[in-house]
Order: structure tokens, then sequence, then C-alpha cells
């Protein structure tokens, strides 16, 4: 029996060792210096009346509560487009994956998206993490995703455009504002990811070079409430203001623990940079009134084009549901690549991408333009206060849209950086 | 049955045809995954598959620790991303080129060169044999120190989640060293392979179709061998084992660094399959997806947690397909009803059938159970 068995275990070793050196000769492909391996990219699908586009949003775990306001967004502008005849004479059909706040299954939707559904373009990710694990796959398949979220800066993908604010269009603007409100020192929470660690990282460099003093940084894990601790050590550190990075469900337990703690927004102003209207709202206004924020964009943004957005906006969804910063800036880089497209006439990314330059937009922001060297957008800076009806009021804004600058090479103080 | 000074791993005599039966199982797994899966599958899926696989094959190794001797791991993650990581790291020193830093250090950090701990990892052979010593090394240190104190049950459950958790959050705290909450990605090649090239990815899907078959072929000879009688021992009745003779420690420390090697395998090959780890493969929650995997197709059977892990995982891209909003509450309910009314996983579904095929056949008692349905 047993001997029996042993011989049958040493065919199979070896059948199965045959059979992986015969797989692995067979199998031999590109050498990584093979220097560019041969047009291996998926090709989109464009031969149809209708094209398909990849909305690519967490709708489950604890990011789905904001990017499932970007995914409504997404569609409201490919419903708008679609009404209106489409893009080069076709219809745009959304194909919407869940990418459920977890970072690998965002690489695997975007393949996805990409290689089965052949889209011709993907919309979508939030936080900078989701971001950088589907980079390589829209890079290594040469398909373009249109980011729309602020975030950290640092970056440029040739297949990717960024539609939300790049360090120099939010962080830096809103130091100017403390900075011209007096304030000398400042207290730096966020959750514990890249895009607070990068932005504080900005944040000190910024504040060495301007005599502002840093008196205390903590992060928490994504997801945490806990913040009792990290609210009594922002007391104790009396410092001017906070610089709050804290991101998705994680802001609700530290407002309500900075309340009870005593602390306001009159005694130590917090400016929060991932708070926009539908945060407020499941925050309470009444934990957030009289705080900052830092955006491009608000529901109360003047303008004809924000007023049709908005109307527009509440008439699909419902009149109780805000419109926000990212929410505007995926409603923007539709229309953006709808216009790159038209442009380019085709759907071809590389084309898209030469067509890029100095497109422009009446977005509901204001006039955005597309600066093709580093595939992001100008954008016009606006610091908020948050009122007690949930909307934010506009205080301050930077008169014009700044010339994005991902990597601050033209700050002086941010030479250390990158 | 047998000498008790008979070599640990000399195989028992088996019910006759179970060895037949493996015999066909294996060939047909093989036919199946080395012949079908890449005809049948477009490039994209069968490289889902061989995400797939990699659970799997820590489901082979928490087969044999929680399905056989009791131990419930739900802390693979940490073995899981400690292979992973000695992988990554390796291919990130390789992807950046002699003398230049990995592209995320460029970014968020200030060193000008490596910090010492990646050193030895540029090595190709060093990172190679890290991948699975390296996890079965820390399990061999906490596991002598848990096993020792005679630490079971719920409170191993509660160590090994602890573990996880802290693991986790340490990586994303060194965001300059690690990659933080990003983890290392954009993967380029795998030992000089291209990995853009599907061709590559073929070959990687094969390596881990075959690093399966020869874990299982591994864990079903432990098992059937005399230590993997006396692992069930130990897990139904660890006292009576001391009383023999036995040190119900170092069977049970066998197998838990047995399972972390084959969790660290299954993260080595997990990176070029996937191109990305990060943090999130390695805290708690995928630490129990993994578990649900095996328990869902059964935990004693090794078909059964391996079966189990892939149909987990391939139900969970499946459902998130068709329903992107709502999949995660069908996902739930799969697992609460496979928990609910079968709680030896879908494996024992086949036990009850031969049971009661054998009760009709003859109107003798039924057999005693199968070492597979005890649990």
């Amino acid at each position: 029996m047993s001997s029996g068995s042993s011989i049958f275990r040493r065919r199979m070793v070896a059948g199965a060792a045959a059979l992986a050196a015969a797989v692995a000769l067979s199998a031999c492909g590109a050498k990584t210096d093979a220097g560019g391996s041969s047009d291996k990219a998926a090709k989109a699908d464009t031969s149809g009346d209708t094209v398909k586009v990849g909305l690519l949003n967490s709708l489950s775990g604890t990011m789905a509560i904001s990017e499932v306001t970007v995914r409504d967004s997404l569609k409201l502008a490919i419903d708008e487009i679609n009404a209106k005849g489409g893009v080069l004479g076709k219809k745009i059909q959304p194909i919407s994956e869940d990418g459920a706040s977890d970072w690998p299954t965002f690489a695997e939707k975007a393949s996805k998206l990409i290689r089965e559904d052949r889209v011709v373009a993907t919309f979508g990710c939030w936080t900078s993490a989701s971001r950088k694990a589907v980079k390589p796959v829209f890079e290594k398949n040469k398909s373009l995703l249109f980011y729309p979220v602020q975030y950290e800066g640092l970056e440029e993908s040739p297949y990717i455009f960024y539609t939300g604010a790049t360090t120099n269009q939010q962080i830096v603007p809103a130091l100017d504002y403390l900075k011209n409100q007096g304030k000398k020192s400042i207290y730096l929470v966020g959750s514990d990811y890249v895009f607070p660690r990068t932005a504080n990282k900005i944040i000190k460099a910024y504040a060495k070079a301007n005599g502002m003093k840093v008196l205390g940084e903590d992060y928490a894990p994504l997801g945490s409430t806990e913040f009792s601790t990290i609210a009594n050590k922002v007391k104790a550190s009396k410092a001017d203001a906070v610089f709050n990075t804290l991101n998705g469900d994680s802001n609700v337990a530290f407002f309500k623990e900075y309340k009870s703690a005593g602390l306001t927004a009159t005694s130590m102003p917090v400016v929060s940079v991932s708070i926009a209207e539908e945060e407020v709202k499941s925050i309470g206004s009444q934990y957030l009134a009289g705080q900052l924020t830092a955006w491009n964009y608000y529901q109360t943004t003047a303008g004809a084009a924000n007023t049709e957005f908005v109307k527009a906006y509440k008439a699909k969804y419902g009149q109780g549901k805000p419109t926000s910063d990212p929410m505007e800036a995926a409603y923007t880089s539709v229309y953006l690549w709808k216009a790159m497209v038209e442009k380019a006439g085709s759907f071809d990314p590389e084309k898209v991408k030469a067509a890029s330059d100095g497109i422009t937009f009446d977005a509901p922001e204001g006039k955005v333009t597309v600066d093709g060297a580093s595939q992001h957008i100008y954008k016009t800076a606006r610091i908020g206060k948050i009122g007690t009806d949930g909307l934010i009021e506009q205080v301050w804004d930077s008169g014009k849209a700044i010339k994005p600058d991902p990597y601050l090479k033209g700050y002086d103080w941010a030479s250390g950086l990158s | 049955m047998t000498d008790s000074r008979m070599p640990l791993l000399t195989r028992i005599p088996l019910v006759k045809g179970h060895s037949a039966r493996a015999r066909a199982g294996f060939a047909a797994a093989a036919v199946a995954l080395f012949g079908l899966a890449p005809l049948a599958l477009s490039d994209f899926r069968l490289g889902l598959l061989a995400k797939y696989l990699c659970t799997a094959m820590v489901a082979v190794g928490i087969c044999l620790a929680w399905g056989r001797g009791g131990l419930l791991t739900l802390g693979q993650g940490v073995f899981f991303g400690l292979g992973g990581y000695a992988m990554a790291m390796h291919l990130k020193i390789a992807d950046a080129g002699p003398g230049n830093l990995p592209d995320f250090m460029q970014l968020y950090g200030t060193a000008t060169e490596l910090p010492w701990w990646w050193q030895p990892f540029a090595n190709p052979l060093f990172a190679l044999a890290a991948t699975v010593l390296l996890p079965m090394l820390v399990a061999a240190l906490l596991g002598s120190f848990i096993f020792r104190r005679r630490v079971k049950g719920a409170y191993f459950a509660i160590l090994s989640q602890a573990l996880t958790a802290a693991f986790a959050i340490w990586l994303i705290g060194q965001q300059a060293t690690t990659g933080g909450t990003n983890g290392l990605t954009d993967i380029q090649g795998f030992f000089g392979y291209d990995l853009n090239d599907p061709v590559n990815q073929r070959m990687v899907y094969f390596v881990i179709a075959a690093a399966l078959l020869l874990l299982m072929a591994l864990a079903r000879q432990l098992i059937h061998s005399r230590y993997g009688e006396l692992l069930v021992a130990v897990r139904d009745s660890e006292e009576r084992v001391r009383f023999l003779g036995y040190d119900p420690a170092n069977v049970k420390l066998v197998a838990y660094v047995v399972a972390a090697g084959m969790a660290g395998l299954a993260g080595a090959l997990f990176v070029p399959a996937v191109g990305i780890i990060s943090p999130a493969m390695i805290g708690i929650v995928p630490s129990i997806e993994f578990v649900i995997g095996a328990a869902v197709g059964g935990r004693a059977s090794l078909v059964g947690a391996v079966l189990g892990a892939i149909g987990v995982a391939w139900a969970k891209t499946a459902l998130s397909e068709e329903f992107p909003a709502a999949w995660t509450y069908f996902q739930g309910l799969l697992f609460i009803v496979a928990l609910a009314f079968l709680p030896g996983g879908l494996a024992s579904l086949v036990g009850m059938v031969r049971r009661r095929r054998a009760a009709r056949a003859s109107e003798e008692p039924s057999p005693a159970l199968p070492v597979g349905e005890a649990a």
C-alpha cells in the first residue's frame, strides 16, 4: 500500500516538474530589459453606437459615504451628455465597479474595466492609496483615468488626468490664509495614510519657512473613532489653529470629541481639507458651525454653471442632497474628457492626451483649463466657513485660477520635499 | 496500532480506495489548472484565478492548523504579509536598478540609501528564502511562547488578531520605508521577466498552480502520517496526549509553523500575480477572510478548504461585478448560511451523502466518522 502510493507520489512529482518545466520553457515572455514590449495594451472598444466608460468608486467600506456621491455625480454628467447626443455621435454607457475601500480590489476592478469591458476611459478613485494601486494598471494598459479628488501632489502619471486640486491649489493657499489671519502655531491631525502624511510634510516645510510653529502631529487609523486622547492633546497644546486631514467617518468622532473638550471655532479654529458639504451633513453642522474648510468649490459658489449643476443634481437625486468639491470635480472631469475627445476626433488615449492642453470648460467652480504638461487643471482656491445650515460660505478666494504645480517647483521652501 | 518509536512521518495505512481517489483527484486538479483553465479563461480571468489560488494556499495551512490541529489561526495575514513584503521588497529593489532607491522612498523618504533592513533583500536568493523562512521563524518564536504557556482557544485567536493589527499599523506608520497604506505597488518585473507581458503573467499563474498542488501533496502527506493522527488527537483531547507522553506544544507548533510557511509562500506569489502588496491584505479583515474561505469549504478537509477558499474569493469577484452596490450583503449572507447550517463546511455535505447512502445500503450502524468530519 504505502510503497504503491510512494511510487505514485514520485510519478506525480516528476509529472508536475516536467509540466512546469515545459510551461516555463514555452512561456518565456519579454524580459524587463527588452525595452518597450510590443504593444500589449488592451484596445478599447469603439466599434458600436455606444462607448463604455468605467466608473471606479468605493460603493462599500469606510470610503463609500464619500465615493458614492462622486459616482452619482459622474452619472449625472454622463446622462446630460447622452441627452445631448453623446460624444462623437456615440452614447456613453457607464460600467460601475466597486473598489470596496480596498486597494488591491481597486487594481482588480481597474483591470477588469480595461481588459474585459474595454472601456475608453475610467473615472473615479478617491484615496491616494487607491490611485497608487491602479496607476500601474492604467499605465500598463495605456488607458486613461480621470481622478477627481484633491490630493497630495508629487505625481504626474502619463495616463491620469487630475481634476481635483494639487497641494498648491488647496493646502498652500489655506496656509497662506492662516498666516494672514495671524495664526502663529498649528496642530496637525490626520488619518494614517499617504495623503495626510505627505500633506503634513509639506505643511511642516511651509511652517518652517514662514515662522509658524507646528505644536503636534497625530495620526489615527482610517475609520478610527477614538479621539479623546487626540482632542485632549490638541487642547493642551494651545495652538492657534488645527490643520485637519482626517478622512471619512473619523471626522464625526473627532469633531464630537473636539466639542466636548470645550474647544470651539473661535477659541481654536480647525481648517479641514477633506470635509465637504456631504460630510458636514453626516457629522452634524452643530459640531462644525464656524469651522473652516479649504476647497475649490462649494455648493454656494456663485455662477450660472453652478446654479444649473446644483439644480440638476437635486432634481436627479433629491432636494436634500448637497453638492461638494469632489463631486464637482468628477462632473467636470467627464465634460473635460468629452471636450478632449471631440478636439482629438478620436477616443484613442494618445490622441486624447495630445489634444488636452488648453481645453477649457465652464465648470460649476468657474472656468477651468487643462494644463497639458502636468495633466492637472487650473483651479481657484477657496476658503469657506461652515454655517449652521450645513452649507459652506466662501470667506476668501485666490482671485484667479492657480496654475497646477504638483511638485511645488515654484516654491523655494519646498525644494527638499521630493 | 503502531510502535511509538516509528518515525512520526510514517504513513499510516488508509481505508481502501482512499489513495486511488486522491490520485484521481490530483490528476483532475492538474488537468483543470494546467489544461482547462488557461484554455477557457481570458488573461484577465486567469490572473484573477492566480489570485484565488494564493488564498487557497493559505487555506491549505489553515486546514492543517485549524481543521486538524484546532488552532484558530485568525492571524494568517501576518505571515502572508511577511512573505509578500519580502518578495515585493526584492522586486522593488530590482525594479529601481542598482544604486537607485525604490520610487516611493524617493517620494516620501528622506534617506539617501536603502535602510539596513532592506539591504539583504537585494539578494534574490535571500529574498526567496525569506518569503517562506521568515514567516516560519516568526511563527516558531511566537508559537513556542504561546503553546508552552498553554494559551489556547479564544486567547490564541485574540493574540493572532492582535498581532495582525499591530503588524498592519506598524507598516502604515513607516511610510518612508514600507510605503505606508499604499503598500508596495507598481511592481514591473519578476526576476528579470516583464510582468506587463501577458505571457509572463501566464507563467506566474502556472508557478502558483504548481505551488498549490505541491502544498496540497505536502499537507496530505502530513495529515495521513502518524504526526497527522497525533495532531488530531491533540485537537480533540490535549490532556490525554500529554499523559501518553507526547508534548502537545511541539505537535501544535509544527502545524502552526508549517501553516505560516504556506501563508508566506502564498503572499510571495500573490505579489507578481497582483502587482501590489499593502497593509489592506494583512490586517484583521483579510485574516478573517482567509479563515472564512476554509470554513465555508470545510476546514478539516483539505479539498474542502481549498475549494472553499477559491469559491469564496470567486464569489467576491462575481457578486461585486454583478451587484456593485449590494454585494457585501450577499457575501455576508453566504457566510452565515454556510456556517449556521453546515458547520463542517460544504465538504461535510459529501460526507453526509456518503453516510446516508451507506446507511441505506446496509442496516449496519454507520462506521465511525472519518477524521475529516469530526470537527
